[in-house]
């Protein structure tokens, strides 16, 4: 796997999709002389003069605590929260919503086998502790992406499925690519055991996680021919990143010799396919000579140390200090916004990476510190992230309280539904296990458009026929149906509220959209609910369909009128940004 | 001229298709000539304009029977108008004086009037009597899909895969506003789009043109909007059809006074234009007129009602006059719906509760201009329930202007409403260009001919069974007698056709089943 090409195919995909394939064949040395990038005007790698920008500091946030703060708190630690989540989040305090996030939650049951293809086990068993078998992994590597969409449709108020994906789009792995689910599950599970752990610990053990001893080829690197593939990107990409070429082969952080000394520690471990799967050190495939870096590591040296070794190197990058900074603006970017600049590098980037080293690489006090900050509160940071398309669709799901089979009815139709999601969201350009290359979704670290990126004129389209689809007819699987539901949303709403059309719009609006709407846009979506009517009709309509709630015609002229209503909602802008 | 004209029209259809025998007409690109020579299903340059009259509209304060007056005043002292202001339009039947353009246009033969337009079982509330009319179901039925919808599907099968294209580069239906309309809904996707106006289409998504805030949140927003723009295949036609042709009526009021009339001239630029659209719904509300529909001191001509009425007439006029600036006129035909009339009895509080039936509009240089059938009967002393009975079935109307205007078949149009309807001749004789694709009414006779003057004629004709109707048209085209419109059993009928009070002349007697339709001369000596 020359994860090179990749990244070099995806960046000339997104600037001139027409030049792939010449992109491809062209060296990376010459990636330096590239003419500018082409991009939208609305590109930016600052934010445009004018803007009004955030210049509030980590101090901890003590303005007020109600609907707007607690919802856009979980609208950036949740898939979509729903009303009740978001109500019982105002009604507490940052500092309990905060525990309560920063929990984290029991492991998951594995996932399980749905297909009559796999035969190891039955439907309903788990196929993780089975032996490998190409015939089956096509369907177990179904089941594990398709477990994975459960455990976000089913996350409680949590962090831990915001933060798995997180590490998934920073330590990544290709499922794809690893050929056996099995070893998939073991990342996954990985994953989610630091998501709220400690990130040293994550970088030491998913160094010789099976799964990625297969991606980045460090089952390969033995002492005689060692492969720098992992060594590169453990430092370019997972821990203290690439820094501007200031001379040969010297990238500020590392130069291309820390690589090679990275890829010796490296060599000797290899992926184990038995059950369970694990992974394993052959010291006569290990370089055993001291491994010398260079005076970006202070001219360190790693003597043999075996099966140890590859502790050492994740210990010496962690003392850099600019691997803590590189994880804090990554994360940074995953929860506020994608422009850091001098402010926000020096208030709230450096602050954070200096309590990650503090607190010895344990991430949550960083998370308690940006989720409870002023900086994070800040107005101009709310509504400002476009959702991911994981984000757009399981949020869908969630905030509309979708209702999807279960396990005690039918796993096969609940893996079934949870598969149809999947892909829904690949189609939207973002695949559950499979980011397009090491470097993860381009939306969060292709300068200068970020997560602009997720919106096009071939994705947005996509996105309105998945909100026209549940809001309309619903989608039918194995003879179970998910669709949106208004009636029983409106009738969660305090009755006061459901019978008047002004009071139920702002409900739905301060629910799905997380800026305030003009005046022009709520009269919009008020003449979608009630055309060309006065106010009190809606009170009259809705009233009378509960007072006769089996009367099909009375149920659906409120229905088609509420459906009406949340299409044209979830058809505007605003419904895209988080 | 219009036997002409119909004879012309047939004959072209007869050779057309003859032309064309064995050739898909879809491999043909539009073009105005072909779709004169051939009348085919799928090739039209015909518009229609549906204004939908939001809330529930009057019809007793719109169209008026002045041969009521006393049962009308005991109705409704406090809103009704004083007989001496309504402009007649027969002498049984009169039109609110608010409407003194469209009274002008109905001299002029630009305007018809079909009474007592409902349907069996007639549902009060606004949102399920809206859907019944969108989507032109029974009372008691449940359609996800509007009539027009399922017509435009039926012509564009597969929409929107494949769409736009080089034969169907537009779009097919346009609201003209923010919201989409239901009456355009299609099986699975809304076969319309939505534009506010010609220059600007981020109300497509956003509802509105407001400047995003100067926030981060603000900047991201921009960004989705230039997006959405960009993904509206059909903003480039639109844009360069709108580009063709200016407004050149000066009958249009200020923009932002009337919406209707804004409405209207955004259609009649892009028909002007060159878009192929087929068909435009435009929008008024505020006809939900429970109080103060006329002030409590002052005329009764005047306030809420009497405005909504003017802003009809004032944006009819000037679309019709800036049709014929164009010379489009003939092109284009409309009508006006609401989901209900309102109440007999108005209220205590000068206003009226949602009724049943009421009046429709129907306007264009090829509309029949005439009223369809007589006017309401209202009881002496109108109780709170009392309501205007049903005469035509809205699905009539559609389904003959869906014949007539877009000929679409009688088998179609059954598949279309799920069973057929009686045929109102809303459009002229001269514009009833799918008579020729309908069977003829064989062995059809009317004896003696000519007959006597006040005398009385036989129509002998042998029945298919169901709802017929056999009319007597004068040479404009108006209907000045019905003889028969009811149910008949299949087999030989001789039905009598009372001539009292005709003026000597020729007249068109024509007979009208669900999938058959003749027209015979009659002279009146």
């Amino acid at each position: 796997m020359n994860r090179r090409l990749f990244l070099q195919r995806n960046a000339a995909v997104l600037n001139a999709p027409a030049a792939g394939a010449q992109a491809v064949a062209r060296p990376a040395a010459t990636a330096a002389q590239d003419p500018p990038e082409k991009v939208s005007r609305y590109a930016n790698k600052a934010l445009p003069t004018g803007l009004s920008r955030a210049t509030s500091t980590l101090a901890p946030y003590t303005g007020p605590w109600g609907y707007k703060q607690a919802a856009h708190l979980l609208r950036r630690s949740l898939f979509g929260p729903t009303r009740p989540e978001i109500l019982t989040a105002a009604g507490s305090n940052l500092t309990a919503v905060l525990n309560g996030l920063l929990a984290p939650p029991a492991a998951p049951a594995p996932p399980v086998n749905v297909s009559t293809t796999d035969t190891s086990v039955a439907i309903g068993q788990t196929w993780t502790t089975q032996v490998f078998d190409q015939n089956f992994e096509g369907v177990r590597r179904n089941s594990l992406r398709d477990w994975w969409m459960g455990q976000l449709l089913g996350q409680g108020t949590s962090l831990a499925e915001k933060m798995t994906l997180f590490w998934h789009n920073h330590f990544v792995v290709e499922l794809g690519d690893i050929n056996d689910a099995r070893m998939g599950y073991e990342y996954c599970r990985l994953l989610r055991q630091h998501a709220l752990g400690n990130v040293r610990q994550l970088a030491r053990d998913v160094t010789i996680t099976p799964a990625m001893l297969r991606y980045l080829n460090g089952n390969q690197s033995t002492g005689g021919a060692p492969n720098e593939n992992y060594g590169r990107e453990l430092l370019e990409l997972f821990t203290v990143g690439k820094g501007p070429l200031i001379a040969p082969g010297n990238y500020t952080n590392y130069t291309e010799a820390d690589v090679q000394a990275a890829a010796k520690v490296l060599t000797g471990w290899r992926d184990q396919a038995t059950v369970p799967v694990g992974s394993y050190f052959t010291a006569s495939r290990h370089d055993g000579t001291t491994k010398v870096f260079s005076s970006c590591f202070g001219n360190a040296r790693i003597a043999p140390n075996g099966a140890s070794e590859y502790l050492d190197l994740v210990n010496l990058i962690f003392q850099q200090a600019e691997t803590a900074r590189f994880l804090v603006r990554k994360l940074y970017r995953w929860f506020v916004y994608y422009v850091i600049d001098a402010q926000v590098e020096t208030d709230v980037i450096q602050p954070l990476a200096t309590l990650l080293i503090q607190n010895n690489f344990e991430v949550t006090p960083v998370l308690r510190a940006l989720l409870g900050s002023e900086h994070f509160f800040d107005v101009l940071n709310m509504g400002c992230l476009i959702k991911s398309p994981l984000d757009f669709t399981v949020g869908l799901c969630r905030q509309m309280q979708m209702v999807f089979p279960t396990a005690a009815s039918s796993v096969v139709a609940q893996y079934g539904m949870w598969n149809y999601l999947n892909g829904v969201v690949a189609l939207q350009q973002q695949t559950l296990g499979d980011p397009p290359n090491v470097a993860g979704w381009a939306a969060y670290y292709q300068t200068p458009q970020y997560h602009e990126l997720w919106i096009n004129a071939v994705t947005l389209p996509r996105r309105n026929q998945i909100t026209d689809l549940f809001i309309g007819n619903g989608y039918t699987r194995n003879s179970v149906k998910i669709v949106i539901d208004p009636l029983a949303l409106t009738q969660s709403l305090p009755a006061a509220t459901a019978a008047d059309c002004n009071l139920l719009i702002a409900e739905f609006v301060q629910l799905m959209v997380p800026i305030d709407l003009t005046a022009n846009q709520i009269a919009f979506l008020k003449s979608t609910l009630l055309p060309g009517l006065p106010d009190f009709e809606w009170t009259v309509e809705w009233q009378q369909y509960l007072a006769a709630p089996t009367n099909t015609a009375k149920k659906a002229a409120v229905t088609t009128k509420l459906q009406a209503m949340l299409r044209a909602l979830m058809g505007l802008a605003e419904y895209h940004l988080s | 001229m219009k036997r002409r004209e119909f004879l012309q029209t047939t004959a072209a259809a007869t050779a057309g298709t003859a032309l064309l025998a064995g050739v898909p007409i879809g491999a043909y690109g539009y073009s105005p000539q072909l779709a004169a020579l051939t009348n085919a299903t799928t090739q039209s340059d015909k518009v229609l304009v549906i204004i939908q009259l939001q809330g529930g509209n009057d019809g007793l304060n719109m169209i008026i029977p002045l041969d009521q007056y006393p049962a009308l005043m005991a109705a409704r002292a406090n809103i009704a108008l004083p007989q001496n202001q309504v402009l007649p339009l027969t002498t049984a039947t009169g039109i609110h004086p608010a409407m003194a353009a469209l009274h002008n246009l109905y001299q002029n033969g630009q305007v018809g009037v079909v009474q007592s337009v409902g349907y069996p079982n007639p549902n009060f509330s606004h949102f399920r009597a809206t859907d019944i009319w969108t989507s032109g179901s029974d009372s008691n039925v449940t359609l996800t899909t509007g009539w027009a919808g399922r017509y435009l599907d039926g012509e564009y099968p597969g929409f929107p895969t494949g769409f736009p294209s080089a034969q169907n580069p537009d779009p097919l239906a346009i609201s003209i506003g923010s919201v989409v309309s239901n009456c355009v809904q299609g099986p699975s996707v809304n076969m319309g789009m939505a534009i506010a106006s010609t220059s600007s289409f981020l109300q497509l998504l956003s509802g509105g043109v407001d400047v995003a805030p100067n926030t981060p949140a603000g900047h991201e927003l921009t960004f989705i909007r230039q997006v959405v723009s960009q993904t509206q295949v059909y903003t480039t036609a639109i844009q360069a059809a709108a580009g063709r042709a200016q407004t050149l009526s000066p009958l249009y009021p200020t923009a932002g006074q009337n919406s209707l009339a804004d409405q209207l001239k955004i259609v009649a630029q892009l028909v002007a234009g060159g878009l192929q659209t087929r068909i435009y719904v435009c929008t008024l509300g505020g006809f939900d007129t429970h109080t103060l529909q006329v002030p409590t001191t002052g005329s009764p001509t005047t306030g809420t009602h009497a405005t909504l009425l003017g802003k009809i007439a004032e944006a009819v006029n000037a679309f019709q006059d800036d049709l014929r600036r164009h010379a489009v006129q003939d092109r284009v035909v409309g009508l006006t719906f609401s989901e209900f009339g309102r109440r007999i009895k108005s209220n205590s509080g000068n206003g009226t509760d949602h009724g049943a039936a009421a009046p429709l509009l129907v306007f264009g240089s090829k509309v029949n201009p005439m009223v369809h059938g007589p006017n309401p009967t209202l009881p002496a002393s109108a109780g709170v329930n009392d309501n205007v009975a049903m005469q035509f079935d809205f699905r009539s109307v559609y389904t003959s202007i869906l014949q007539d205007w877009f000929q679409v078949t009688p088998a179609t149009l059954t598949q279309l409403f799920g069973r057929s309807f009686p045929y109102v001749p809303v459009l002229r004789p001269g514009a009833l260009l799918a008579t020729a694709s309908k069977a003829e009414v064989a062995d059809f006779t009317v004896y003696p001919n000519p007959a006597p003057r006040d005398g009385r004629a036989t129509v002998a004709y042998d029945s298919a069974g169901g709802h017929v109707q056999v009319v007597l048209l004068d040479a404009l085209g108006r209907e000045v007698r019905r003889a028969v419109d009811r149910e008949l059993p299949r087999g030989a009928q001789q039905l009598p056709l009372d001539l009292s009070g005709l003026a000597p002349g020729a007249y068109y007697c024509q007979v009208r089943e669900a999938s058959r339709t003749g027209s015979r001369i009659v002279v009146v000596e």
